[in-house]
């Protein structure tokens, strides 16, 4: 076990998958001299040169394209966005290319590659560098979509996000880049599964990325009250480990799932529904969803009043006992 | 880069101040428009030190410094009309200012208090887009609209996108640029080369000098000495004339990025100081400093004036700043659409009731 920041176990997992397979190539803006600018990438151009840590043209859909060509040619291409509302400019390619490539090709031609998204707000930035887009590519067949919510996940997420053959979006909780937190030795869990971070009897929180921190405060806020909660981190978008959420459900009868992410059409909706359809009348309550508001991301110094907060969250479980 | 080499910036002031002259562009100015952009200049810069530290005081979230690159937004401020319309960018702050954008406006986006809060319409500067290279289409679109509102064979108000070296390497910039060519817009793209982009150097998006690339689109393309105000006052006069006159026209400001690329950004560890060294010996504003003080057209009285004018400035521009009031959240809901529709409008009052009642919340706004 070694204690990294998210951020550092993020890098040491491009340190290794780079060393152990020359095919693993680094692409994006800034990820060369610089180390990108939250130095996800830092010190991979000293180490592995500039023909495999490829500072790019500014130009996203170039970035995702040329990926692409790179994986059909036997690469293994992890591209890093720098902000998450700089992934839609890539839009097209993501959704119609990656996603589509396999079964454009009858199963023949899968692309290993990962798009690697720091996303999230509450880091007081300007408009478009605090989004969570993640629901846009849950729509889209054929892409894996991930997010790490700790320092053990996101350096195995990308470790495994590397090795698989089909394409991987990972969603990294920028405000969460410089949490530390300890490192295993291997993965203990393959990339699609949920993880229960506090096992719980009362009511069930699902989460992911930022979220994650927040219902664990949650929980621990609840606990003194009497409440036992328990928290699951989602880690897989697409597809939903729906076995975990289900069997979490069944024993707890109430689930509130919070993200980032607007409430509409987030990945809360979808959770609710397949709740509704697969354990119709076996819930106490209506699956809840706290989430940011329907409404641009606003100015940094109010983005506390849209953020989701443990306050929020609690709020949302007294809703469901009141049922 | 001889006397008649192309890729020699066309220049009209030397960096020490001298006058020169170029065969095809002339400065038209009077000698007031020469010091109203020596004054843009200053205060541009003003802006530019004091939101550095604003940033560095906390009262800021961020700063995109613009040190260096006053040269062409004073002279672009000096030929730009009341009709014409600019799409630009973060770094030219400077010319916003000069075309009347507010400092409360411009320190609202960066402090987290507000988005674009300034009138378009009336300053003729459309919000800055964060999207790198995503207005040169609208830019585009605004002048095809132009063109269509055009009656009879009279010059038309000219539209004027920039962008940076970074920037042009997008998609959209690229189709904006045969867009413009395709439909014959009365447009002009100010390329705006500052050398890097974060920490990517200008190689790394061409291998051709960037005002090259117009011709391949079917667009004249031209390279001026950003730092050089009565340089980029000729040439983008011309290009907006040219523009009026409807036909479309690249222009690339070569300069340099003297400071970060914002505030959060350390160039120590993508550059070294020994360009920048250079680059500060071209200083846009010590040029024509020098140029009127030789020619007399200011004194040492008229710059102490100036200063103790700059030091004003920025007093108020601390004091704006401070006294800047936050955007409360209930906004984001109401000018989001004319027609929210009934569960957005219950999403509202779920989030005001919170806020009203919530354990911690109830933020200072
Ligand atoms: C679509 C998009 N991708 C990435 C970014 C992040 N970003 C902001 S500014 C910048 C560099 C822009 O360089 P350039 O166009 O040369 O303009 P400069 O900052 O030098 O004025 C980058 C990569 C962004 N804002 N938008
Ligand atoms: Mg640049």
């Amino acid at each position: 076990m070694t204690e990294l920041t998210l951020a550092k176990a993020l890098n040491t997992a491009l340190h290794a998958a780079m060393a152990e397979d020359s095919r693993v190539l680094v692409m994006g803006e800034d990820v060369g001299r610089l180390g990108g600018v939250f130095r996800i990438t830092e010190g991979l151009y000293d180490a592995f040169g500039p023909r495999r840590v490829r500072d790019m043209p500014l130009a996203e859909s170039g970035i995702v394209g040329t990926a692409v060509g790179l994986a059909l040619r036997g690469f293994r291409p992890v591209v890093e966005i720098q902000f998450d509302g700089f992934v839609f400019p890539a839009f097209d390619q993501i959704v119609n290319q990656v996603a589509g490539y396999r079964a454009r090709t009858h199963g023949r031609t899968s692309l290993p590659m990962v798009i690697r998204v720091p996303f999230g707000g509450d880091i007081g930035a300007v408009e478009h560098h605090s989004e969570s887009p993640e629901a846009y590519f849950m729509h889209t067949p054929g892409l894996h979509v991930l997010s790490c919510g700790s320092p053990h996940d996101a350096h195995w997420l990308l470790r495994q996000a590397i090795e698989c053959p089909d394409p991987v979006i990972l969603f990294e909780p920028k405000a969460r880049y410089y949490v530390k937190g300890e490192v295993g030795p291997a993965p203990d869990l393959p990339m699609t599964a949920a993880r229960t971070v506090r096992p719980g009897r009362d009511a069930t929180l699902l989460a992911y990325g930022p979220t994650v921190r927040t219902c664990l405060d949650a929980a621990e806020a609840a606990a003194r009250e009497g409440r036992d909660l328990e928290v699951i981190d989602l880690r897989a978008l697409a597809p939903l480990d729906m076995a975990v959420i289900r069997a979490s459900a069944a024993r707890t009868r109430r689930v509130v799932v919070v993200h980032e992410a607007r409430r509409t059409l987030g990945p809360g909706a979808e959770i609710a529904a397949r709740l509704d359809e697969e354990m119709w009348g076996s819930l106490d309550a209506p699956v809840l969803r706290v989430a940011a508001w329907d409404v641009r991301y606003p100015p940094a110094r109010v983005e506390h009043d849209y953020l989701p907060d443990a306050e929020r969250v609690l709020d949302a479980v007294d809703r469901s006992f009141a049922y | 880069m001889g006397a008649d080499d192309p890729t020699r910036p066309v220049q009209l002031l030397t960096p020490d101040g001298r006058r020169v002259e170029d065969p095809r562009f002339a400065w038209r100015g009077g000698d007031t428009e020469l010091v109203t952009m020596l004054r843009r200049m200053m205060l541009g810069r003003r802006l530019d030190t004091e939101g550095a530290a604003l940033q560095r005081h906390g009262e800021l979230g961020l700063w995109p410094p613009l040190r260096g690159q006053e040269g062409y937004q004073a002279g672009i401020a000096a030929v730009i009309e009341p009709a014409d319309m600019v799409f630009a960018t973060y770094r030219e702050q400077a010319l916003a200012l000069a075309m009347g954008v507010g400092v409360a406006d411009l320190l609202a986006l960066w402090r987290g208090a507000g988005m674009s809060r300034w009138d378009s319409e009336a300053t003729r500067v459309a919000p800055f887009s964060i999207i790198i290279g995503s207005h040169p289409l609208h830019a585009v679109g605004y002048a095809m609209g132009v063109d269509l509102e055009r009656f009879g064979d009279g010059p038309v108000p000219a539209t004027l996108a920039l962008y940076g070296d970074g920037a042009s390497s997008q998609g959209d910039v690229n189709e904006a640029l045969v867009f413009a060519a395709a439909q014959d817009a009365p447009v002009v793209f100010c390329c705006v080369n500052n050398q890097w982009a974060i920490s990517e150097p200008v190689t790394s998006q061409s291998r051709v000098p960037l005002y090259q690339r117009a011709h391949g689109f079917g667009i004249p393309g031209i390279r001026v000495d950003g730092n050089d105000p009565l340089a980029g006052a000729a040439v983008i006069g011309w290009a907006l004339d040219r523009a009026r006159a409807g036909h479309p026209v690249l222009v690339e400001a070569y300069t340099y990025r003297m400071g970060a690329h914002t505030t959060s950004d350390d160039p120590g560890r993508y550059r070294g100081d020994e360009t920048s060294a250079d680059w500060a010996a071209k200083d846009p504003i010590e040029r024509l400093r020098r140029h009127l003080l030789d020619t007399g057209l200011v004194d040492d009285a008229w710059l102490r004036a100036m200063d103790a004018e700059l030091d004003d400035f920025g007093a108020d521009v601390r004091r704006t700043c401070r006294e800047l009031d936050d955007t409360p959240i209930e906004r984001a809901f109401d000018e989001l659409i004319g027609e929210p529709g009934d569960y957005l409008r219950a999403e509202r009052a779920d989030c005001l009731d919170w806020l009203s009642t919530a354990p911690d919340e109830g933020d200072a706004a």
